[in-house]
């Protein structure tokens, strides 16, 4: 069953058409990347889905239902969760305080205990930190809030946009071993990245995006063999 | 030699607390009387100075919590103010018990600032700033105006005769003795104002901890982030700017029952800069800032009033510069002052300490 299906979605700012009718679908259970390079669509395209931005109500459909232009608020209670770009922690709050804010729309508040926990052995750094103001924490420790917080809301879809931008590589190698982690626990994950490779290498599924189009897809690992791939995002020439 | 160890631990901390709260309490109860034998003025400006805290209180819901900055505030005294002198006075003809009037013009100020809130949702900072700077002069204009063709505010006239605030026969501004002290208007006044203001201390920390709380916290750090934290910005943000407006409308409606007369010239936007002024002196965000803002600059400039004049005087036999002039001189001082090394305020919430001192976003 697919989680999440996207179906000729476009999206304009003002006149522009960023996003100019794509179809997309992210299984139950399944880990889906969205590639494409700087300017592509792809953010835009997680913005709409996690309803910051207006859409025919139509062309996105969660759990068979049409969500498109929906509230965000609303999505969050219904399990969707957005790790926006540049991270968005709030930075003069702790890290524990940050992560509280993340199970805003729960009033379960044993089982947001145990998620805490859960949380903090997922990322032990944060459970180190969990005093200290986000705003001091390094890029790398803020990704891992960033979505430690999205998880607190106990998502069934994850949106992860850009989470290895302005990382040092050890430190996207972390995040990504923590992206598998949160997927093997049964979290649907729809991926937007920039790194091709290391997002084609984590997926089941990969859809390349250009020019507000979706260009090709398929399973990853044909996208990661795919001359066109290679050659344009892997940075290989035949 | 043990024994009187044993006795010294008496004095533990959470004792020590309470005594604390117990002296204070005491002398807030005593005050009045204090300062009637000074002057009855002195419990006039006490007065005052609690109506002041009250609003400063209701100003940091918006501006020390949701981070709405709003330099019309004084709007919401006003309207609160006209909402019970036009049902308690000569004016209509209606005298209303205050009891239904408090709440009333809570109410109407409450409508006022979901009115000001709702256009200016997706505005932030100096943006929002002059719009509601424009929004306090736009009430005042109005109560300015609003005599023709129907009368309603009288005008600059204003409103006078307003009744006090009354249970039957015992009037808040009549004299009484009770139990052989003597209860001056003021005096009375002055333990219902205290009341007040307590419960909106309450009102106060109760909301800064609660899931509202913490909403304004979030959208006031990061509104996409708030948002897809499952927070409705909309809702919560226009309940900041309820609330907020809220207070103002019962402490305006106590101004108007103190005073007896007001009129638009009380509603300047003089006012609304010396209310934020208290709310950003005393520490944006903390509670106890506030209040210790609050009653600085209320009481403060009362004591140059009295001082600076008599100081003249008997330093040069004549009075070279105007009490007003030194005032308003030193009221600047203070706050730039206060800006270069004290920016988070004399009492800092936790949050805003962080902001100002720690060093920001260290990459990896």
């Amino acid at each position: 069953m697919n989680l999440l299906e996207l179906t000729r979605l476009e999206v304009a700012y003002g006149g522009i058409k960023a996003v100019r009718g794509i179809n997309l679908k992210v299984p139950e259970g399944e880990l889906v990347c969205l590639i494409g390079t700087n300017g592509a669509g792809k953010t835009t395209t997680l913005k709409a889905i996690a309803g910051l931005l207006p859409v025919a109500a139509d062309a996105i459909r969660y759990e068979g239902a049409p969500i498109g232009g929906a509230r965000s608020f609303e999505l969050v209670r219904r399990g969707l969760a957005l790790v926006p770009e540049g991270r968005g922690v709030f930075g003069q709050l702790t890290v524990a305080e940050n992560l509280a804010m993340g199970a805003y729309v729960r009033s379960d508040a044993a089982a947001v205990s145990s998620d805490l926990e859960r949380v903090f052995s997922l990322f032990p750094r944060l459970a180190e930190r969990r005093g200290q103001s986000a705003g001091t924490l390094s890029g790398g420790e803020q990704q891992m809030l960033a979505i430690g917080r999205a998880l607190m809301s106990r998502p069934k879809l994850l949106l992860l946009d850009e989470p290895s931008m302005g990382l040092a590589p050890l430190m996207v190698q972390k995040i990504f071993e923590t992206i598998l982690a949160v997927a093997k626990d049964g979290v649907t994950i729809l991926l937007v990245e920039q790194n091709a490779r290391l997002a084609l290498e984590v997926s089941s599924h990969g859809y390349v995006m250009e020019t507000g189009l979706i260009t090709l897809s398929g399973p990853a690992r044909e996208l990661l063999t795919d001359p066109k791939v290679r050659a344009a995002y892997l940075g290989e020439a035949d | 030699m043990r024994a009187g160890l044993r006795q010294m631990n008496i004095l533990s901390p959470a004792r020590a607390k309470w005594l604390g709260v117990a002296l204070i309490a005491l002398t807030l109860i005593g005050l009045p009387f204090a300062l009637s034998s000074v002057g009855t003025a002195w419990v006039r400006i006490a007065n005052l100075a609690i109506l002041f805290t009250f609003l400063a209180l209701g100003l940091n819901i918006v501006v020390g919590f949701a981070g709405l900055l709003d330099l019309g505030y004084i709007a919401f005294y006003a309207v609160g103010a006209y909402a019970y002198a036009l049902l308690a006075s000569p004016h209509f003809d209606l005298h209303l018990p205050f009891w239904v009037i408090l709440p009333i013009g809570a109410l109407v100020a409450c409508l006022f600032g979901v009115l000001l809130g709702a256009p200016t949702l997706k505005l932030r900072g100096d943006y929002l700033a002059i719009v509601t700077l424009g929004f306090g002069e736009i009430v005042r204009i109005f109560l300015n105006n609003l005599s023709q063709p129907v009368n309603i505010t009288n005008g600059p006239q204003g409103i006078s005769r307003i009744d006090p605030f009354s249970f039957g026969s015992f009037s808040f501004s009549q004299n009484e003795t009770i139990v052989g002290l003597a209860f001056s208007g003021p005096i009375k006044y002055y333990y219902i104002l205290l009341a007040l203001l307590l419960l909106a201390i309450v009102v106060n920390l109760r909301l800064q901890h609660s899931r509202i709380g913490r909403a304004w916290e979030a959208i006031r750090e990061d509104e996409v982030a708030a948002r897809a934290m499952g927070i409705d910005t909309t809702r919560i943000k226009l309940l900041a700017f309820a609330m907020g407006a809220s207070f103002g409308g019962i402490a305006g409606g106590m101004f108007a029952a103190i005073q007896s007369f007001i009129s638009p010239e009380s509603f300047v936007l003089v006012e609304s800069i010396m209310v934020l002024s208290m709310v950003v002196l005393g520490g944006m965000g903390n509670v106890w800032g506030v209040v210790l803002g609050a009653v600085l600059l209320s009481f403060v400039p009362e004591l140059l009033r009295y001082t600076v004049e008599p100081l003249q005087q008997s330093l040069f036999g004549r009075s070279i510069i105007e009490p007003e002039v030194i005032r308003m001189l030193l009221f600047g001082m203070a706050l730039v002052l206060m800006m270069l090394y004290r920016p988070a305020g004399l009492l800092p919430s936790a949050v805003r300490k962080r902001e100002l001192t720690k060093p920001q976003g260290r990459e990896a």
